[in-house]
């Protein structure tokens, strides 16, 4: 019989709560890294018990953890003890390092400060790790500040796709609120060598060379926030999803504005519709009907609760403009939580099932894709991320 | 062998209980001890000094028989009680929060 697992990445601490089809009866492990920030924990769709996870803290930096039993058990990649006395440790997978210049040796290049003076880019943590379509051994991180790394030796060992920050509009990057962070890592299952990736605050970018050369796929996105509205660089991307069945077809949570591609982002058209404020961070797809999709609205920038205390998912069956409120099993007064950019995911059993974790340390389950709703936890630490796995 | 003191979460990262001990090649200096300790627990490389400039971390001090070495050079030599084992290399984390 299936099951679904899902990885929930908190402020203090990472959980695994599992369930069958159903969905009605749980089993909560955790915490896992106990007191630790867990940015993000996400499986293999190679093999579902390998799982990677994003541990970090403001004291000790990141660490990379890796299981191999579906979270049952962790190691550190590389970090065992060397058996020989004064052999070199081999602990590297949580070195994230930013290539420098082939030329000059010198930092490829600088970013935007919040005053708007050039920066040097200073690694700070992992938020979001995308394993491999294909290989087990292969996964990114998308770190802050922005960049993309690649390991393909289960996390042992990281090199940085630098040609993202090298391809010439990083002095424009500039971090968001939450900091310079690459967030979005979208892998086209139908073109290996496409993959997208979002920044706050840059854009959305894209490589069509397996991550060699890349160009901004922001047109179309307009933010009154910035001085040049419809500039190149400079969006503040929450999030992007995709269906996997229609790599080409993308849907963003921006700042403000839901907003759709239907060429691999090359051109970006408003989609918020009828939506009450489209302000957010969440956005996901439905398993099976790819013109489904979700978000929570947010009340604006400066308050990051649901509007009138009302904690209400939206859902368009048309990919978007006509949208519908979900409310049952959800709160409808004095709730004034935040659903984070990685904190929604779907899974792909026959009903789909749909999840959100809050910051308020609820996870929120509807086995019936929306229709109702009903909380898997509720005291958790605030969530950060939720992914799910389907298991058969 | 000298004893080092870590935070408690880097116990947990390094799957130990209570001090570690750590022998040092020649001259017990904070980089020697830090050295020792990264070929031990190689997880622990990256937690406590950067991975490249080998730079303590912001919010981590050193301390040793009740002196901040913090700030000093990394080829400083602790004091002889830590070289002998009889007091600790503590590795502490600043306190923050209420």
């Amino acid at each position: 019989m299936s099951k679904v697992r899902v990885l929930v990445g908190t402020r203090k601490g990472a959980f695994i709560l599992t369930a069958d089809g159903k969905r009605e009866k749980w089993d909560v492990s955790g915490p896992h890294f106990a007191g630790w920030e867990m940015y993000h924990v996400k499986g293999s769709p190679v093999d579902p018990n390998r799982l990677y996870a994003s541990q970090t803290s403001g004291w000790f930096g990141q660490v990379i953890q890796r299981s191999s039993d579906g979270g049952k058990t962790w190691e550190t990649p590389g970090g065992e003890a060397m058996p020989t006395p004064g052999s070199m440790p081999a602990g590297a997978s949580n070195k994230f390092v930013y290539d420098v210049s082939p030329s000059t040796g010198k930092p490829l290049t600088t970013h935007q400060w919040y005053d708007g003076t050039q920066h040097p880019w200073e690694f700070k943590r992992v938020w979001h790790l995308e394993p491999s379509l294909t290989d087990a051994d292969t996964v990114y991180a998308g770190v802050e500040d922005a960049a993309l790394f690649k390991s393909t030796d289960g996390a042992k060992s990281w090199q940085e796709l630098s040609g993202l920050r090298g391809h010439g509009t990083g002095p424009k990057w500039q971090p968001g609120a939450g900091g310079m962070c690459l967030h979005s890592i979208l892998l086209d299952p139908s073109n290996p060598q496409r993959i997208y990736i979002a920044i706050s605050a840059a854009g959305a970018f894209r490589t069509d060379d397996g991550g060699k050369t890349w160009k901004p796929i922001n047109q179309g996105l307009k933010s009154t926030y910035i001085p040049d509205p419809t500039a190149e660089i400079g969006h503040c991307v929450h999030h992007i999803a995709m269906h996997p069945s229609r790599p080409g077809v993308l849907f963003m949570q921006k700042h403000w504005d839901v907003m759709r591609s239907d060429n691999a982002g090359d051109m970006w058209r408003e989609v918020s519709g009828n939506l009450p404020t489209d302000f957010g961070f969440v956005i996901d797809v439905h398993a099976h009907e790819p013109e489904t999709i979700y978000v929570v609205p947010i009340k604006s920038d400066g308050e990051h609760f649901p509007m009138d205390g009302k904690l209400r998912v939206y859902r368009s069956r048309t990919g978007g403009n006509e949208w519908e409120p979900l409310t049952k099993g959800l709160p409808q007064s004095d709730c004034y939580v935040n659903v984070l950019r990685d904190a929604m995911a779907v899974d792909s059993l026959d009903s789909c099932g749909v999840y959100f974790g809050t910051t308020g340390g609820q996870v929120y389950c509807s086995p019936n894709a929306g229709d109702t709703w009903a909380p898997i936890v509720h005291d958790l630490p605030a969530v950060l991320s939720v992914e799910v796995q389907t298991i058969q | 062998m000298i004893q080092v003191i870590l935070p408690a979460h880097l116990r947990t990262l390094a799957r130990v209980d209570g001090e570690v001990a750590v022998n040092v090649e020649g001259q017990a200096t904070l980089r020697s001890v830090l050295d020792a300790l990264e070929a031990q627990y190689p997880v622990l490389r990256g937690t406590i000094r950067d991975h490249v400039t080998l730079q303590r971390r912001p919010f981590l001090r050193f301390f040793a028989c009740q002196e901040d070495l913090s700030l000093e050079p990394p080829d400083t030599p602790l004091p002889d009680a830590v070289a002998r084992g009889s007091e600790p290399f503590m590795i502490i984390g600043a306190i923050a929060g209420g």
